[in-house]
């Protein structure tokens, strides 16, 4: 890789530091004791572990596999949207659309360069995913078969990502966290509109109510298995929660996510396809039913309903984009910047035609998902 | 073929208000720092986030080192007397 992030600048410095010091009285093993009780204090105190500090290899790996992960889901779920954009019923639910397809891009793109802090590069994580030696959510392997889907997206599946994603924001590697946080953001906006989408079916023709009873019907399960396997039988939970990676187990974000859309639900006046589904007062929680864990791990393997198409789709785009990237490249050499430091300050100093009128500003980020 | 993880790598700062100072917002690639900046604005202020952007080749960046962080800082740490809080004032005192 040719580039690295500020944080990185001299990582490759601050390694070369330390094995140089390896030698002296501790030898190699007492300088690696010492960083591993650093990394370790650092992570029981709840700080924040950031791209140049030492950290474990397989802490490096673990984050690399779940950050690349998470930045494939961001990128691949535009698809069954986006296959919606033209078909939107009116301008506005198009503009929504459009917006919330774009956010999802650039989710993805805060989550590549918040992984390649870790050593990784854009490049090879593309090229994992096109290879299929990284993986997306498999939740994006499901077709979206009717606008009501949509809907159904965006109040289950990005329900479900905003329960796994808040406790993400306090992530015990920073740049992940600090992406987390933005992401959090813009997601209340995507739940928002499919459960504002699918209020508005409902209330509809009894057409229109069918096809978000069917769309709820379809997405219901698949959402809950977007928390992962049971604890039990989770690969990466018990690590991931000793590092503060994650906080929070699958089956608890699970029950949590269940609870939260059970009255939701309601206020819809739709219904969700569990026969079990039902309060238990003694555990102060809803009983559900058993998730088939083998339609998970089919999809998983690749021979989910929509697992070719997303796939051959993402390559098309990358092959097809190619120009443009070759385009905007020559472009570049052709037109070399003027000598930066010949007038430096001025980078400095934005010009006032560059600033927005006061009149047109929107109130500051919030602080909700920061708090 | 070029991709473009050949291009260089973008800090970003936005300034979210006027009177406020520009904040490290994230990074991206870009071919150059025009395109750097239109990015930037796509991906970084697409809720009017800002109303001001500057983006700096990573590269361009010298960070101080985590190793040397105790030694690079530490002369700071015996001077409480830098504080308001070190000095004991009378009680009653008023605008002080």
């Amino acid at each position: 890789m040719a580039a690295v992030t500020a944080d990185q600048t001299t990582q490759g410095q601050a390694r070369g530091t330390a094995q140089a010091t390896a030698g002296g009285p501790d030898g190699p093993a007492g300088a690696d004791v010492a960083q591993q009780a650093a990394f370790d204090a650092a992570v029981a105190a709840d700080e924040r572990i950031e791209p140049r500090d030492w950290m474990p290899d397989a802490y490096r790996a673990s984050l690399v596999r779940q950050m690349a992960q998470h930045a494939h889901s961001e990128i691949i779920g535009m698809q069954p949207e986006a296959n919606w954009i033209s078909r939107a019923p009116s301008l506005r639910r198009k503009a929504i659309l459009m917006a919330k397809v774009q956010d999802e891009a650039g989710h993805g793109l805060y989550l590549y360069s918040a992984a390649e802090t870790l050593g990784t590069s854009r490049e090879e994580m593309l090229d994992k995913l096109h290879a299929g030696r990284q993986r997306y959510s498999s939740i994006f392997n499901y077709p979206t078969l009717t606008w009501a889907d949509v809907g159904a997206i965006g109040w289950l599946v990005d329900g479900a990502a905003i329960t796994n994603q808040v406790p993400l924001c306090r992530c015990s590697y920073g740049p992940y966290a600090r992406a987390m946080v933005r992401i959090c953001k813009e997601e209340s906006f995507h739940q928002r509109q499919g459960y504002e989408l699918l209020l508005t079916l409902g209330r509809g023709t009894p057409g229109q109510r069918a096809m978000a009873q069917d769309a709820v019907n379809r997405w219901w399960w698949p959402s809950l298995m977007m928390f992962g396997p049971p604890d039990d039988a989770s690969a990466h939970s018990a690590q991931s929660m000793t590092w503060k990676i994650k906080r929070h187990s699958n089956d608890e974000l699970r029950q949590r996510f269940v609870d939260i859309c059970v009255p939701q639900a309601e206020a819809l006046g739709l219904t969700l396809p569990d026969p079990d589904l039902r309060w238990n007062e003694e555990r102060g929680h809803h009983d559900f039913g058993a998730i088939d864990w083998t339609e998970f791990q089919e999809v998983l393997k690749g021979n989910g309903p929509c697992n070719e198409q997303r796939l051959t789709q993402r390559r098309r785009a990358h092959e097809e984009g190619a120009w443009v990237r070759d385009a905007a490249a020559s472009y570049a050499l052709k037109h070399p910047a003027p000598t930066r430091h010949a007038h430096a300050p001025a980078h400095i100093t934005e010009a006032p035609h560059t600033e927005m009128h006061q009149a047109e500003m929107h109130t500051p980020p919030n602080a909700e998902a920061t708090a | 073929m070029s991709s473009s993880t050949d291009w260089p790598l973008w800090e970003v700062f936005v300034r979210s208000r006027r009177g406020l100072s520009h904040t490290h917002a994230g990074s991206l690639h870009a071919p150059d720092a025009e395109m750097a900046l239109r990015n930037a604005r796509d991906l970084y202020t697409r809720r009017s986030e800002g109303v001001s952007i500057w983006v700096v080749p990573s590269t361009e960046i010298t960070a101080s080192s985590p190793d040397e962080k105790d030694s690079f800082f530490e002369p700071a740490g015996d001077k409480p007397y830098r504080h308001p809080t070190f000095y004991e004032i009378p009680e009653g005192v008023k605008h002080l």
